[in-house]
């Protein structure tokens, strides 16, 4: 509860001015205004499909600010006359932007139905939130495919794994809420799994990011619901790590885009967003690094979270603060 | 032919324009009360599923620990998905203070005590469509009222009601179509019956004074009605002046040719000039009269005759010779030379009365006008049509008579002093007419008048 007080103390007096970005990065050269695109996404994933976006029309310029999904929502609420572009992992907090008028329609755009709401909100990836194991420190000790084997895999070596598990600080993450409160919803194994790590001392971290680093560097040893694209990622550039989608139901999560309704550069956002969700349908990796839609059926598990509006209900003040309540006497009780 | 008649709009037009106006009038109210029931009943679908949305919210209200909390369901707002992506916005009203939702939605004054609560709106120009209810909580300070209001933009609605308008506008137009089609026929079948009665009233031949017989709808009944009593009353009154003719024609030859016989010998008596010749006027008036009293009288028996034709097998040549033979003593008289060129046989089926008087007709018209030593030709030929010609030498007829000459009572200009009554050309035509056949008058480019009958 305090958290997020603090946040917006801090964050609302310097949004319009000078923002402390985890990411600021300029593409392209032109006289013009850049087209600024708030995202919650690595630049490292995002600049492919931008220099891709420059070099069809070069006489623009891209300005990308990354910060986490809570921010982009408080930035974004805040002055949208200041972005063009809004990418989030956050699917709740977009469709509540967009429910609220903040996107501006992008017509006649070829994508699938349920991947795009209201003509104004587009999904481009599927990505599923996955258990990430540090397979050196995890010792002999079996692998856990599901929610289950985790709780008892925990349960059966506390002192080993005291300290060294970790998961989203839903307070801080907008993203790490969703999966969450999606989780929550489809089974209450969550919330024995809650008490377990909270037992343990669980850590808890504002993004994925950071997470994985402290996996590979051993000082974790099991992360839940940690982005599953991004671990893939670390994950071949590391032997450690090892990503497990959870058997049972991964939930899968798909980012949003948006154009805002103030955008200064309207059209060149729309062309930008056009863009990106071609090289999506393209699928190449090269210009596109990320996990494209999962478009039929081929992982029956698979439980991709649904663009409607009731994406809003745990977005609910009431609702929100009696979850976080909860998840707080499961997970920090011992801090 | 056909006298003018004092035409005003046509019938059939009438009926096509009222019954097709009719069918449009009809196809609109169609369409608009259609339109008003689907928009009606779109609109019941769109509030049932925001009434069950927030009742199922509303339900979730328990007071905990002394404050008025809503765990809602994830299925309350998932109920309210439509195809075209709605959005939604709600508000959450413990009496006036707002616990979650949008705060510019409803407030809690605007909204009435008792069950659910229904009003159109707009947000940001897109109408509304809002659900509110309310539930009282009992807690140990008092009642506690709880107010929860679903919205939901209607693009979906406005979609269904943009189809079902489209469909709705096809079964309106298919309706007028069809309507205007039958319309169309029932006028062509109504003034169909009219045309029909014209045509058999319009058909008949000028003698044909016959009611009508054939069925005609009860619309048409009374001018049937009327036009058959119109047709007897007619039909009575030529047969009586006919008759009358006939009759006053036969009492006035009589006491005539007793008058002639008594003029006669008086003349025979008198010595005086200018007594002489005012017997002889008279025995000429007297001639005049009676020569009419007979035409007519003939006249009279052609028109009855013809309408009942007794047909036998009439040699025309036959017919002539005894004819001709018969009057060569006034053809002889008057100094002319009566010749026939007969074609035999000249065969046909009629009434050999009614055409010997008509060929007496003829040849006495050329006796009478033809100068002395001249002569007067009766022709028949058999190829290719039977023709019977009478053409004498003559002054012939004037051109611009020659259309009009063979009605009643017409006598040419050419006649001179000659005695006649019109009517010969009359009888002749008549005849002809009565077997199926034409009589026409021209005149020879030697000079002379020639009347041909073909049969």
């Amino acid at each position: 509860m305090r958290y997020p007080i603090v946040l917006i103390a801090l964050l609302t007096p310097i949004a319009g001015f000078t923002q402390d970005w985890e990411d600021r990065q300029v593409f392209g050269q032109s006289e013009a205004a850049p087209l600024r695109i708030l995202s919650s996404t690595d630049t490292s994933f995002f600049a492919p499909i931008i220099e891709d976006f420059i070099a069809a029309s070069p006489d623009i310029s891209v300005e990308y600010l990354v910060t986490g999904t809570a921010d982009i929502d408080l930035i974004f609420r805040a002055s949208p006359e200041q972005f063009d572009v809004v990418i989030s992992s956050a699917m709740d907090l977009q469709l509540k932007l967009t429910n609220d008028g903040f996107a501006a329609p992008i017509e006649d755009v070829d994508h699938p139905d349920w991947a795009q709401w209201h003509n104004r909100l587009f999904a481009f990836t599927s990505e599923p939130a996955a258990i990430v194991i540090n397979r050196n420190a995890m010792g002999d000790l079996p692998v856990p495919s599901n929610r289950q084997d985790l709780i008892e895999l925990m349960r059966g070596d506390p002192e080993r794994f005291q300290g060294r598990v970790a998961t989203y600080d839903v307070r801080l993450s907008g993203l790490g809420y969703l999966f969450a409160t999606q989780d929550a919803r489809a089974s209450e194994t969550y919330w024995r799994l809650m008490e377990v790590m909270g037992r343990l001392g669980a850590k808890l971290y504002c993004c994925s990011g950071q997470m994985i680093d402290d996996l590979r560097e051993g000082e974790l040893i099991i992360a839940y619901n940690v982005l599953g694209s991004y671990a893939r990622k670390e994950a071949e550039a590391s032997n450690e790590l090892m990503v497990i989608l959870p058997s049972d139901f991964p939930i899968t999560m798909m980012r949003t885009v948006l154009v805002s309704t103030d955008a200064s550069n309207e059209q060149s956002a729309q062309n930008f967003v056009r863009h990106l969700l071609r090289l999506e349908a393209t699928g190449d990796p090269a210009t596109f690094p990320l996990p494209p839609l999962v478009r039929s059926d081929e992982n029956a598990p698979q439980r991709t979270i649904n663009l409607n509006p009731a994406l809003m209900t745990y977005l609910d003040q009431m609702k929100r603060d009696a979850f976080i309540r909860e998840w707080e006497d499961a997970i920090v009780q011992n801090d | 032919m056909t006298p003018e008649v004092n035409v005003s709009g046509s019938l059939r037009n009438r009926l096509v324009v009222i019954l097709t106006g009719g069918a449009a009038l009809l196809a609109i109210i169609l369409y608009v009360v259609v339109r008003i029931l689907a928009a009606q009943i779109a609109q019941q679908g769109q509030d049932n599923i925001l009434n069950a949305s927030m009742s199922s919210i509303l339900d979730t209200a328990v007071l905990q620990d002394g404050r008025v909390a809503l765990d809602f369901p994830y299925s309350s707002l998932s109920m309210l998905t439509t195809g075209a992506d709605d959005r939604v916005y709600y508000a959450i009203y413990e009496d006036e203070t707002l616990l979650s939702g949008y705060d510019w939605l409803v407030s809690p004054r605007d909204l009435a005590s008792d069950g659910t609560h229904f009003e159109s709106t707009t947000f940001a120009d897109d109408p509304l469509r809002v659900a509110t209810g309310s539930r009282t909580l009992i807690g140990p300070d008092g009642p506690r009222n709880v107010f929860v209001s679903i919205a939901q933009t209607q693009d979906a609605l406005s979609d269904t009601l943009n189809a079902s308008t489209r469909n709705v506008a096809l079964l309106g137009l298919g309706f007028f179509v069809m309507s205007s089609a039958v319309a169309i026929w029932a006028a062509s079948t109504t003034s169909g019956q009219m045309r029909r009665l014209a045509t058999s009233v319009t058909r008949r031949g000028p003698q044909d004074l016959s009611p009508v017989a054939k069925p005609v709808p009860t619309e048409m009944a009374p001018l049937v009605g009327s036009l058959n009593t119109f047709m007897s009353r007619l039909d009575h009154t030529l047969t009586q002046s006919e008759d009358f003719i006939a009759e006053a024609a036969h009492r006035i030859r009589t006491p005539l040719a007793t008058v002639r016989s008594h003029a006669e010998a008086t003349l025979q008596r008198v010595e005086r000039t200018e007594n002489r010749k005012s017997l002889q006027a008279m025995v000429r008036a007297i001639d005049e009269s009676s020569r009419a009293a007979g035409q007519l009288l003939d006249h009279a028996m052609v028109t009855f005759r013809a309408e009942n034709l007794e047909r036998s097998e009439v040699d025309l040549a036959d017919l002539l010779d005894e004819l001709v033979l018969r009057m060569t003593p006034v053809a002889e008289m008057n100094d002319i030379t009566l010749t026939t060129k007969l074609d035999r046989p000249a065969m046909l089926l009629g009434d050999a009365i009614l055409l010997q008087n008509a060929l007496r007709n003829l040849i006495d018209n050329a006796l009478k006008y033809a100068p002395a030593e001249t002569d007067v030709i009766v022709k028949v030929t058999n190829a290719p049509t039977l023709t019977v010609s009478v053409s004498d030498e003559g002054p012939g007829f004037a051109d611009d008579e020659i259309e009009t000459l063979s009605g009643r009572f017409v006598r040419g200009k050419n006649m001179g002093n000659k005695v006649g009554s019109g009517l010969g050309l009359t009888i002749a035509q008549e005849v002809a007419a009565a077997h199926g056949g034409t009589m026409s008058l021209t005149n020879k480019p030697e000079g002379g008048a020639c009347v041909t009958l073909s049969f």
